[in-house]
Order: structure tokens, then sequence, then C-alpha cells
């Protein structure tokens, strides 16, 4: 995984609420392409009028936000599909981080995965983020996973919690599927012990062969 | 739950691992390649669902999705020893309707899938949550997931359903009055008597849409309704067995006196038949209310966002919505595609014809519900009136297998997502139970079902 310690980039802000992975990746294109593919269809609805021309309004098409890193959004972004593919798409534009009040459970279990830093904030601060970046003369900011601030044009920074374990994972780039196999005596004891107290969870065979 | 790891996250061992076409033949690619075996292939089961074509006549290679797709899931499954329900077979279906429809599904399991319906297993007691590309990753290598443990809210839903009131208009109506991102962070609890005295179906269809109140795991606590319902099924423990099972079941519902971090209480006997009029599950009013006027929203925020949702869906603040002319309408998907929700739009169509505007489709949830409901003739119900009775799959939910609404056009739908884009570029979907599409395909526009019924 890619590791992430501290970014310094432009930060768009895209204030709506309940973005969900339908909008950062349609599911039409969840097939046939590959994870660094996915950038191109990332806000498609948003970025795209039919014919593909760009719509100059949304944000990620104005020449000062095009190459966003930080994404400055809405309450419950991320929500819906628990597609990863909205994470590879993010990635895809560039996104390694985004700022909002809250996330949909599964998008941020996904990103984590995938070296991106999510980061809540109370809605007034974010808010009030957004309109920096707005008003500023450079939407630059830093964000430093190490120190846990976000350093904003004005010189203000903020601070931010994030979950240690998720911290340590996304400093180290961590892998934990190999962590967990580190651990697999330990699972095979577990369910020797399970097998025991729930034996029909394991009894996975049907009692009656499926029509056809 | 294997091992209390640092930070709060747990290392949860998980019993019931499902695979559907999009995600699963890769995964298990991405496993072989990196040198890895299935930990637990006896734990795996693996479905095709999202892209497989509809028509009566479809095969595996029908859309050029589900060639590839289901190839590989295939050949990955038999190589790794895992049980694949193939086209054809009675164990083919949506995954969250095949999962409790034969057993598998069982209270007090853990069973994730890489869905974020999976919640719909939590009708039957059980912890289900969706996962991503990586979790699905990690599970099949490991049977085990980190997790962190949300917090707890119960949403009590109390009182006796207005005649017509179906489980999908109680869990819109709870949407709406608590908000898609309430749930967020949350394991939910639906409770009351209401819940209780709903069928296992029923339960499934208010689990099935926990996601859009922003909770991956919704559960109902399991009792005889749910212990009858399991008695019998393909995979569901046999005698002895059946009885150890229940013991462990029965002990597992909340205590009197658990306190949740979150409580919601609802009044069900209030709610009337649902129907969403924007781009979110929130979007949502009663039948015969007025769709409402962003003007009338302080929050800024809000209101642009009521405004944009308008615009798409081409509809006027203060308009009625019922008579708004529809152009498709679809009974299916993980949220409304079992027998129950199959008879409730054919008690509605029966005897009558589809409107000359309409296009209306049936997509039974699986093979073994769609010989069910053809057993009872239902089909035949839906066929002289004018719809498409078709064969198990994910159809106009997924937009990803050929089944779409076209750009501009407005569908009434028993699905759970009325994003922009979701059935389609430009589709306008209006989430609904299968009584309300069954009467919007017979009225050409939408329509009160109680007046049909």
């Amino acid at each position: 995984m890619q590791k992430f310690t501290a970014v310094t980039g432009i930060a768009a802000p895209l204030m709506k609420a309940n973005i969900d992975t339908d909008v950062i990746i349609p599911a039409k294109c969840l097939v046939g392409h590959r994870r660094d593919q996915l950038g191109a269809f990332c806000f498609e609805a948003y970025r795209y009028r039919p014919d593909r021309s760009e719509i100059p309004d949304f944000v990620l098409n104005q020449s000062r936000y095009r190459d966003a890193q930080v994404l400055v959004t809405g309450e419950n972004f991320g929500c819906g599909s628990s597609r990863e593919s909205a994470v590879w798409a993010l990635a895809g534009i560039g996104m390694r981080c985004v700022i909002a009040p809250g996330f949909g459970d599964i998008f941020f279990n996904n990103a984590f995965q995938n070296g991106m830093l999510l980061i809540r904030l109370p809605k007034e601060q974010v808010e009030q983020l957004a309109a920096e970046l707005e008003s500023a003369a450079t939407s630059t900011v830093t964000v430093d996973l190490q120190k846990q601030i976000i350093a904003l044009p004005s010189g203000v920074q903020i601070s931010f919690e994030v979950d240690a374990e998720r911290r340590q994972a996304l400093l180290e780039g961590r892998d934990e599927i190999g962590m967990t196999l580190t651990r697999d005596a330990e699972i095979r004891a577990f369910q020797q012990r399970d097998r025991d107290v729930r034996p029909w969870v394991y009894q996975t065979l049907p009692r009656t062969k499926l029509a056809t | 739950m294997v091992a209390e790891l640092s930070g709060g996250v747990s290392l949860l061992a998980i019993d019931r691992h499902l695979l559907h076409d999009l995600e699963g033949g890769a995964s298990l690619r991405r496993v072989a390649d990196r040198g890895l075996k299935v930990h637990n292939p006896e734990l795996t089961f693996s479905v095709p669902d999202h892209a497989v074509a509809t028509h009566p006549t479809r095969r595996a290679d029908s859309t050029p999705n589900s060639s590839r797709l289901l190839r590989e899931m295939k050949e990955g499954s038999e190589a790794s020893g895992i049980t694949y329900f193939d086209l054809g077979s009675e164990g083919q279906g949506i995954v969250h309707v095949i999962g409790p429809e034969l057993g598998l599904s069982q209270p007090g399991m853990t069973i994730v899938c890489g869905d974020s319906h999976t919640c719909t297993h939590g009708g039957l007691g059980a912890l289900a949550f969706g996962i991503g590309a990586t979790e699905i990753m990690h599970v099949l290598a490991t049977q085990t997931l980190r997790q962190t443990k949300p917090r707890t809210m119960r949403v009590r839903l109390d009182g006796k359903l207005a005649p017509g009131v179906a489980a999908k208009d109680v869990i819109l109506a709870t949407i709406g009055q608590v908000g898609t991102g309430a749930g967020r962070g949350h394991a939910v609890e639906f409770a009351g008597s209401t819940v209780r005295a709903m069928s296992v179906e029923q339960r499934l269809t208010v689990c099935n849409l926990s996601i859009e109140l922003g909770a991956k795991i919704g559960m109902i606590a399991p009792d005889d309704t749910a212990v009858e319902y399991l008695a019998g099924r393909a995979y569901a423990p046999d005698g002895e067995m059946f009885d150890r099972a229940c013991v462990h079941w029965r002990a597992l519902p909340t205590d009197d006196n658990a306190r949740f971090d979150a409580e919601h209480v609802i009044d069900a006997t209030m709610i009337a038949p649902q129907i969403t009029w924007g781009t979110s599950p929130q979007d949502v009013i009663a039948v015969d209310q007025r769709i409402p006027d962003p003007a009338r929203e302080t929050d800024p925020q809000r209101r642009q966002a009521m405004e944009a949702a308008l615009a798409y869906m081409g509809l006027k603040p203060g308009d009625a919505i019922e008579g708004t002319p529809v152009d498709r309408v679809f009974v299916g998907s993980c949220t409304n595609g079992r027998l129950s929700d199959i008879r409730d739009a054919a008690r509605i169509v029966a005897g009558r014809k589809v409107a000359p505007n309409v296009r209306a489709w049936v997509v039974p949830g699986s093979e073994a519900t769609q010989r069910a409901a053809e057993r009872e003739g239902l089909d035949k119900i839906f066929l002289s009136a004018g719809f498409e009775w078709r064969k198990a799959g994910c159809s106009m939910c997924a937009g990803i297998n050929g089944d779409t609404v076209a750009p501009g056009q407005r569908s009434v739908s028993t699905t759970n997502r009325n994003f922009v884009g979701r059935q389609g570029p430009n589709a306008r979907t209006h989430l609904a139970s299968p009584a309300m599409a069954a009467a919007a395909a017979i009225a050409g526009h939408i329509a009160d079902a109680r007046k049909l019924g």
C-alpha cells in the first residue's frame, strides 16, 4: 500500500452533501477497465456533458483546481455502494486526501486500504475551510499526518484526529493481509474451538442437492 | 472474535463469505497471484447476479460483461473448492436473496460480501455488512477482517401498519425522518412491535435499506419467526443440530436493559405508502403529498441539493407527485425481489393491463423464487397484463448488465437507490414498494396503490 506521511497540494472545495459512490464512479465503468484507468470516469456526471465536453462550472474543471490532491466536501461523502473503485477513481485523478464532516462507512475503510487519508472535521470548520480556499490567493494546503495538522494558505493550522491504528497503517504503508497471516495459528485455534460451540456454522453441505 | 488488536481494532472471524460476479473472479485471481490460498473455501459461496442478462433466454455469455466475469468466477471458484451456484440452478439469484433463501444466512453469523446491501442478512439476526475489494482479499486469504467496533443505534418501530403499507414504506419513511446519514458509524437494530409482526422477507427489506440510513450493519433480533423461516432450508442445520442451533440463536437478542448510543422512535401507524421525489433515499414523501419546495428550506446547502435533485428529476415544487407520468416500472432487486414482494405486486396487477406508455418488468430475485412464483401462476398474471417476466439477477438496479432506463425516462422501481445515473445516465428513479410500482404500471403514472387494492 502507498504510504501517506504528508501531502502539499491544491485543495478543491466541492461542498455538496451525500455525494454517493455511483456519482464518484458510475457502475457501467466498473467492468473492463484497469484500476489505473478509472480516473477518466471519476465524477463523470458532474464533469462532462453527454457529448463528453467539460462542464466548466464543475470545480475540478476549473484551472485553479484541476490538479487538486485534496478534496474538501460535504457530509456523508462516499455513501452508497461498497465499490472500492470509488477510491481508485479518486486516486486516478490525483486525490490523496478527502476532508468532510463525515464519510460512508464502507468507503471510509476502503480509502484507508489504498493509502488515501480521510479527515473528519466539524461541519462549520469544513465550511470555513472551503470558503477560505475560494477566497485566498492560492488554494495550496499541506496535510501532515505525522503531526496531524492541515496548514492553510492563510498560515492557520487546523489539527485533526485520526484513529491511531489507521494512522500507523498509512504512515508505514502496511500490508494488512500479510500482518493477519502472521496470526494464522490463532485463527485456526479459534475456528477449532468454535467448531465445538457452533458446529452447524461449519457444516456447509446442502441436505439435498439443489434442483437444476 | 479471534483477537483484540491495538487501537480498538478487532480481528473478526467470518462465518460466511459470499462472492458475486463483479468482484468474485477478480478477487480469487488476485489471491492466487499473491501465491495465497483461500483459507476456508467451505465457508465461501459464489453466485452470478450483477452482470447477468435477465431476458428469458439468457446464457452466461449473453452480455460481454457476463461472458468474461462468469467464466472467471466459475473457474476460480472450482479451482479453490468454492460452491458456485450456476445460471439455471435453484441456487442462482441475487446474493442477498439466495443467502436467506438457501439457509446459508443464519442468526448470529458474521456474513460479508463485496456489496453494500449485505446488511440485508441482518433480517435474520446475522451481523452482516458490505466490504470493499481489499477486504474481500483479506477474507479470502485469512477468513477474518480487521474491524473497529461500531456505535449502536436502535430504531423502534411501534404499532400496526395501516392497510396497504409495506415494509418498504416503513424503511423509506424511517430514512425520510432520520436522514440518510443518521446511521453512519453505527450498527442499527430495528425493534418494536411493528418489526416483531413482520415476516422474515419483510425484515430483509427493512434491513436491506440500513445502508441507505448510513449504517453498514442493520439487524433484527431472531425469534420464532426467524427460526420457523430457517427450518427445512437446504443449507440450514438439520435434526438435532437444528435444535442445538436454536438454543444458541434464542440467546442472541439484545438484553431488555441494553443502552444504545443513539435511539429513534417511530410511530409506524402513521406511515402511508411512500415514493421518492429526489436523488437520495431521504428525498421521500407519502404518495398523497406534494413535492417539497426548496424555497422553504433554510439550510443553503440543503436548498441547493433539493434544487439540483428536482432539476434532475424534472419535477416542480408544489405539484402533486401522484399523476406524474412514468415510462418504466421495475419489480425486483435484493430489496423487493422475493416471493411475497411478487405476490404484493400481482395482487394489484391481477385482471388489469399495463398502461400503453409503460414498459414494466418483474425480475424475480432468484431462480427458486421464480419457480415458486410460477407454481402459483403469478407469472401468468403479469404476462397477461403486459409485464415482462424475466430471469433472476440484479437487472435494473445495477446499471451494469444491459438492463437500464433510457436518458430522461422515469421509472418507478422497487430498488434501493435513486442516485443520479444509478439506473443509467440521466435516468429518473422513484423508489417505492412492489404494490406502488405495480400501481404505476397499471395507471401509467405515479399512483396510490391503495386505490387499486
